[in-house]
């Protein structure tokens, strides 16, 4: 992908949310497949971390012939170093509302549901007063919506659309096979669009801008803006909204402490970038032109030299081995031994080549574990063991 | 009857007894005890009409759902990365060294449960913990002290 040279901030997500009406009765007013088409242009992709064609989902929802369908709101934000979902259900709560509502529009569903982690339950008396008032408002415009709020328990692996569908369904949070995809049977068996709570903000900036104010943003493939979480090692932790196409570098020299040794993107499923390779790093989905491109839900964490990359390792480790559903082996199993395989080469019990049997074991979780989180394991693990190799060992 | 039968009967009537009401119902009742006994979930499993082993397998899936008997105020303590480089452990020591009790234990007075968890998403404030509900952030052993302090003057006999 294409590295654009500036960072570029943005305020979108959180400009006045007070239009929301308008918006709403506007939008409902228009062709579904016009604004399907409007979306699609747009090129908006999922901003919880997959990076999905918002439009083509939501289009294949709308082809999907049930008479029940679901929109879901994803707003399970589990990945560590991630904390912009919160702050956009607590400041503008009116533009997921409406987002919904017109996905509902779109693909027919008249039914909206909130999976919010149980960690955000505090939450949850002020969201379902915004409900509320916005159910009086589609009354009032005659509009056939209803939204709920379904609260999580704790358990990362619900951020995974399928997991979190088993969820609501009132089972153990283990993702199911794919396909069918949720926009064939989702919730209920039936056809559903479960979208990141940034993601439906998104569709409201577009539908009441147009396609082309959010397409002009940002680079190739990575068109608009992201909301990013920093923390760690960075004298301004914080939320911020910034162009997507930005490189690590001028990332690093706006957040960082001055002695930055590698930054984590897309939280402890993402990739850490050592500083050696800031340059050559892009925060974008991927495309076909120069250098690393790294696509993210949004989670930035900055280290800086008094840092061990082992202990952040160990640390994302017992993360994956705590929160793996436990369903598939390789994902299961492969957690557990990684955890115990670091360790041991940390105290000598293993020679320093027993870490390349480890990033064996890495792909083949990339190859055969079910989900997103046995995957992405690799991530982290191969650019922390590559890059820091002898924190690794001694 | 029971409290805790009348209250699962009284949700599965309002809510219904559709598997999708399973979550809800177990959330209720651990609002109310702090964790779900065996007693519950096989009230819970007569009025879904569900083997009780299926309601143990869904509940012990989430870190929420006690299985085990709690205190009052459930702490947890964020061990995540950045919480963990941000001092999470001196907020740690300061909580065990003050309630006299290790991770996973309760409090004799069956007042507080000291428990870790992951992520709590509060990153740039971090360190961070939960108490119940309520999330307190950029902690420092002396103001962990005085939450909990705060916490130990609460009349137990409002709260029931």
């Amino acid at each position: 992908m294409a590295i654009s040279h500036q960072l570029k901030r943005v305020d979108f997500i959180f400009s006045n949310e007070n239009d929301w009406e308008k918006v709403l009765s506007a939008t409902i007013k228009k062709k579904p497949a016009d604004l399907i088409n409007e979306l699609i242009s747009s090129e908006l992709k999922g901003r919880g971390g997959a990076g999905f064609p918002t439009g083509l989902k939501w289009k294949l929802a709308a082809e999907a012939k049930e008479d029940a369908k679901y929109i879901i709101c994803n707003a399970d934000e589990g990945e560590p170093g991630t904390f912009k979902d919160r702050e956009i259900l607590s400041k503008v709560p009116y533009k997921v509302l409406t987002a919904m509502a017109v996905c509902g529009y779109i693909t027919g569903a008249k039914e909206g549901i909130i999976y919010l982690r149980g960690e955000y339950k505090f939450l949850q008396a002020e969201l379902n007063k915004a409900i509320e008032e916005f159910h009086y408002y589609c009354k009032e415009i005659k509009f056939d919506f209803r939204i709920s709020i379904f609260m999580g328990s704790g358990a990362y692996i619900c951020g995974e659309e399928t997991a979190l569908m088993e969820s609501m369904e009132g089972k153990r949070g283990e993702p199911r096979n794919k396909p069918p995809f949720p926009t064939q049977r989702g919730y209920k068996n039936m056809p559903t669009v479960i979208n990141n709570v940034e993601t439906l903000v998104h569709t409201f900036t577009i539908f009441k801008y147009g396609a082309k104010k959010f397409y002009d943003l940002g680079v190739q493939y990575s068109r608009g803006t992201k909301l990013f979480s920093v923390s760690g090692d960075t004298p301004k932790p914080g939320i911020y909204e910034l162009e997507l196409g930005m490189s690590l570098q001028d990332f690093v020299y706006e957040f960082g402490d001055g002695d930055t040794k590698a930054v984590q993107v897309g939280g402890a499923s993402g990739f850490l970038v050592p500083r050696k390779k800031f340059k050559d790093a892009a925060i974008g989905f991927k495309g076909k032109l120069v250098g690393i491109s790294l696509p993210t839900g949004g989670s930035m964490m900055l280290f800086n030299s008094s840092r061990s990359m082992y202990n952040v390792l160990d640390n994302y480790l017992e993360f994956f081995r705590e929160e793996s559903c436990g369903q598939c082996t390789p994902c299961r199993v492969g957690c557990q031994q990684l955890l115990l395989g670091i360790k041991a080469v940390k105290r000598g019990e293993k020679p320093a080549a027993y870490l390349d049997k480890l990033l064996r074991l890495t792909e083949t979780m990339q190859l055969t574990a079910k989900c997103g989180l046995g995957q992405s394991v690799a991530n982290s693990f191969s650019s922390i063991v590559e890059n820091f190799q002898e924190e690794m060992i001694y | 009857m029971n409290p805790i039968k009348s209250l699962i009967r009284e949700m599965a009537d309002k809510r219904g007894r559709s598997r999708e009401n399973l979550l809800p119902i177990m959330q209720a009742v651990v609002e109310r005890e702090k964790y779900l006994s065996e007693y519950s979930m096989i009230e819970i499993a007569k009025q879904f009409d569900i083997p009780a082993a299926e309601v143990y397998g869904t509940a012990t899936f989430y870190s929420f759902i006690e299985t085990r008997p709690a205190g009052q105020y459930i702490i947890r303590i964020c061990k995540t990365i950045t919480c963990a480089m941000k001092g999470k452990n001196q907020i740690l020591f300061a909580i065990q060294d003050m309630l006299k009790v290790k991770l996973g234990e309760t409090t004799p007075d069956r007042k507080f449960t000291l428990l870790e968890t992951n992520c709590l998403g509060w990153c740039h404030k971090a360190p961070a913990m939960m108490v119940n509900n309520e999330v307190y952030t950029e902690l420092t052993p002396e103001k962990v002290r005085d939450i909990l302090t705060g916490y130990m003057k609460i009349n137990d006999q409002n709260l029931n």
